[in-house]
């Protein structure tokens, strides 16, 4: 059965299920799904029977049973969970027990959610397709032979195979947008700082995002709302107020400003073209006022993102040295060894590959030639946005250049993979808001994806537009 | 183009990474493949652009100073419960000075 957040509501008040009840038919089902998939690394039944026996317990005193109440909720392995493994999909922590919680996750557990089980992922999510993981790839529900997406491939498998209701993922330049547009659901990637990224295993701080996945557009903008604002504990957060969004769905779109961007769509083709240019004109039909725009330092994107995010990586990943948490390698007779033959075994072919280059930008000689020419470019294509937002309200964009491909099709060449991030990482680069809403499939059946983008803390707007092209 | 052993292990020393005969053969590769992408980055004009860390600290939207008021921080003994190695509230590690 397809369950919401508002049916689940529905039947929990109305007394047709327990928490309880639904928690262990959740846990049921995704025990015996996930063979199929490899999605969820671990189940969490005795901390999901605790948070549903709570909800019941709220409910049963009369009490407000919060917005997620009793919703099966499954969170990536990158973000942490008190006394929950996570192993961020790498072997070097492999057995890693967190001593918190991060924000995100105990802000949804206060809303009334239940942790169902920690989500599989590309290595320190580094990846497209979810084939980095240490602990094996996932499989698309919908494709057995072909990949979920990266990097938050398992948390988006898990809401399209119906394993979990909504499920929290990380962006760092496509990571939720790209897997929800290959899995056939709703992914967001937030204004950059609206959700507290503390305990959010650090990838590229400047560029990494916790954001929700969902079935449909009202529910992941309800599960964003309980996540977003301010943190003390990250300085990053923003102060903004956040606007109610799970009501901004259902609002008229008539004479809302759309921009297609040309440099994407000249390099957009076959099915995927076909189905954002279909989805276009409903947007057309919706009365919505499309017009063509140019973000024209698109083509220098994918250079500036590859540096920065390796630049920030081979620092943040520099606490993996095998002292204080994780694997430690055990022939090392020197403190300088141990350091590096703990990461050399224990980072896999991409996650090492990225700190190198990283360390390289960084590298005395090539710092100013490549970091800080990548942050001004970064500027540039800030701006580009910038510019365009005073004419339109929206912009919509494919997400990926194509659909699910199959495991092993694409992995032997980093380059190509990092080249197919193209329109996802634009927006990372500038902090906007962006997600992808399905727009449809192709003659194989695989899901496409259309982006929507708006402006820096407009993610009504964004809901607004989505929602309305869900419901055409 | 392609990064030289010598390149690949001077930027491998400098990331604490030990890697085997055949990872410096491929990353020499892989990387002299991916830089050679970059160096479109010199194309463009950014001629007077600030570089841009994130867009909020341009913005003003995050106040980075807090009260300097004491908070606990995370006990020794939790801090210390993934170490593969600890005693006596510390982490262990190798020796770091030879005694002579």
């Amino acid at each position: 059965m397809t369950r919401t957040i508002e049916s689940i509501r529905e039947g929990l008040v109305a007394r047709q299920f327990t928490a309880v009840e639904l928690a262990t038919e959740a846990l049921a089902f995704a025990e015996k799904e996930n063979p199929k998939t490899n999605a969820y690394l671990l189940l969490s039944p005795e901390r999901a029977l605790a948070a549903a026996a709570r909800v019941d317990l709220r409910i049963a005193g009369g009490e407000a049973p919060g917005p997620l109440a009793g919703v099966p909720i499954a969170v990536k392995d990158v973000i942490l969970t008190k006394g929950l493994r996570t192993t961020c999909g790498s072997k070097i922590l492999e057995h890693y027990i967190p001593p918190y919680d991060a924000t995100a996750v105990q802000r949804i557990e206060a809303a009334g959610a239940v942790i169902i089980g920690k989500t599989n992922c590309d290595e320190f999510a580094m990846g497209s397709s979810n084939e980095n993981s240490a602990y094996g790839p996932v499989r698309n529900p919908l494709a057995l032979d072909r990949v979920p997406g990266g990097s938050s491939g398992g948390s988006a498998a898990v809401v399209a195979q119906n394993t979990a209701v909504l499920s929290l993922g990380s962006d760092t330049g496509g990571s939720i947008r790209q897997p929800a547009s290959f899995c056939g659901v709703v992914g967001v990637t937030p204004t950059y700082g609206r959700v507290s990224r503390y305990g959010l295993t650090a990838f590229a701080s400047s560029l990494d995002h916790i954001g929700p996945f969902a079935r449909n557009v009202r529910d992941a903008a309800t599960l964003l709302e309980v996540i977003s604002g301010r943190d003390p504990l990250d300085s990053t957060s923003a102060n903004a107020p956040v606007p109610n969004f799970s009501a901004s769905p259902g609002g008229s779109v008539r004479g809302l400003k759309v921009g297609v961007p040309v440099e994407y769509m000249k390099h957009a083709t076959g099915e995927t073209a076909a189905r954002v240019s279909e989805a276009i004109d409903s947007l057309r039909a919706l009365g919505c006022e499309v017009s063509d725009i140019s973000l024209p330092a698109t083509d220098y994107a994918i250079a500036a993102y590859y540096v920065i995010c390796t630049a920030e990586a081979s620092s943040n990943l520099a606490r993996f040295d095998g002292a204080r948490y994780g694997f430690r390698s055990a022939d090392s007779g020197t403190l300088s060894d141990m350091y590096r033959n703990t990461r050399g075994q224990g980072f896999g072919a991409e996650v090492k590959l990225r700190i190198m280059l990283g360390t390289y930008v960084l590298s005395h000689g090539y710092y100013d030639a490549y970091y800080v020419k990548a942050q001004k470019v970064r500027a540039l294509v800030t701006r580009d946005f910038t510019n365009v937002f005073q004419s339109v309200d929206a912009i919509v964009a494919p997400v990926s250049p194509f659909p699910a491909f199959r495991l092993g099709e694409k992995s032997n060449d980093p380059m190509e993979m990092y080249l197919s991030d193209i329109y996802t990482i634009t927006g990372s680069l500038a902090g906007i808001p962006c997600m992808s809403v399905p727009c449809g499939v192709t003659s194989d059946g695989l899901p496409v994806g259309l982006q929507i983008l708006c402006k820096h803390f407009d993610e009504s707007t964004m809901f607004r537009l989505a929602e309305a092209f869900e419901k055409r | 183009m392609k990064l030289t052993e010598k390149e690949v292990l001077y930027v491998a020393e400098l990331a604490n990474l030990s890697l085997s005969a055949e990872e410096i053969e491929r990353m020499g590769h892989q990387l002299g493949g991916i830089l050679e992408h970059m160096d479109k980055l010199a194309e463009i004009d950014t001629e007077g652009v600030a570089p841009m860390t994130q867009f909020l600290s341009a913005e003003g939207e995050t106040d980075t100073l807090r009260a300097d008021i004491e908070r606990p921080s995370l006990a020794n003994d939790l801090a210390l419960e993934n170490a593969p190695a600890a005693g006596a509230g510390f982490f262990k590690v190798p020796k770091v000075i030879e005694r002579s």
